[in-house]
């Protein structure tokens, strides 16, 4: 039986994880956003399994908290983004890691 | 109606083939969006895995989630992802290679990850103690019946407008901060500045 709780769960942690070094190991600050938003959606994609496996309806009604919150940090992070960009004409972090100037 | 959980591989079917497809169609596009060395590339194959994410959720019997996914994430969230890379117009070329406290740091994570998979894949990684104890858990406003999983999208609205009350007025009032936060980090500074920076 490969359709168990546990193959979702590892999808869900293979995602995480790459999402993780992603974040970790980039140094372009739209990518790093970008990898942020693959570990939110291995998290939704763990609280609908888990869901699903115990016949309760609450892990889905987090995932629409999940969207609503990271629609509104990537809106936020990306006007950031861009208004560093306008300051420095660049998105990597090692010339954005210091807030001076 | 709930699935068997038993190990990995005992027996095959159609929908197990679906669910390996559907895996690697969600996994292979995130690490190449990781590895890719231009972001437009990596927004397109972002956009690969979350439908991949929401073809898994549809496996899940989570239509709505899947449309929302789609709609919100691979719909609006991409664009203006790309819509973002495209207007910054980088042409700076990107050093893979990390410094050494981050590649200490990765590797540690690394081995956190691959002992809490080991720990996941073995015989009794999750219990049925652990279940029970999921199970049993109180419903903390206290309604007469827990919510039981439900397909149509009416469950999720009764979910959402009486157990979850308070915070999806919240989440309401975040995304206003959100969009007062956005109109005043983008907004034009005073007219001097705006002078000196043209």
């Amino acid at each position: 039986m490969v359709l168990s709780l546990n193959s979702f769960l590892l999808v869900s942690g293979l995602l995480f994880g790459i999402g993780f070094f992603g974040v970790l190991l980039r140094r372009n600050a739209l990518v790093i956003f970008m990898s942020l938003e693959l570990m939110l959606n291995a998290s939704i994609l763990a609280l609908v399994a888990f869901s699903r496996y115990n016949g309760i309806m609450d892990g889905n009604l987090f995932v629409f908290f999940i969207i609503t919150v990271a629609a509104a940090e990537i809106a936020v992070g990306l006007a950031i983004i861009v208004a560093l960009f306008r300051k420095r004409q660049s998105v990597m972090v090692e010339h954005l890691s210091s807030l001076k100037n | 109606m709930s699935f068997p959980r038993n190990g990995f591989l005992t027996r095959w079917s159609a929908v197990d083939a679906l669910f390996i497809v559907f895996a690697v169609l969600t996994v292979l596009p995130a690490f190449l969006m990781v590895v890719a060395r231009n972001p437009v590339n990596g927004a397109i194959f972002m956009i690969i895995s979350f439908v991949g994410m929401a073809a898994l959720l549809v496996l899940l019997e989570a239509f709505f989630l899947a449309i929302l996914q789609v709609l919100v994430y691979a719909g609006a969230i991409m664009v203006l992802f790309l819509f973002i890379i495209m207007l910054l117009d980088m042409d700076e070329v990107e050093k893979l290679r990390p410094k050494t406290v981050t590649a200490l740091a990765s590797v540690v994570g690394l081995a956190l990850i691959v002992l809490g998979v080991v720990y996941l894949l073995r015989a009794d990684g999750l219990s049925d103690q652990t279940f029970a104890a999921l199970q049993d858990a109180p419903d903390f406003p206290s309604a007469e019946q827990p919510m039981e999983f439900a397909i149509k999208t009416k469950a999720y609205g009764f979910g959402l407008f009486t157990k979850y009350m308070l915070p999806f007025q919240m989440v309401g009032v975040l995304l206003l901060i959100a969009m007062i936060g956005v109109i005043v980090l983008s907004k034009k500074r005073d007219q001097s500045v705006a002078v000196e920076s043209t």
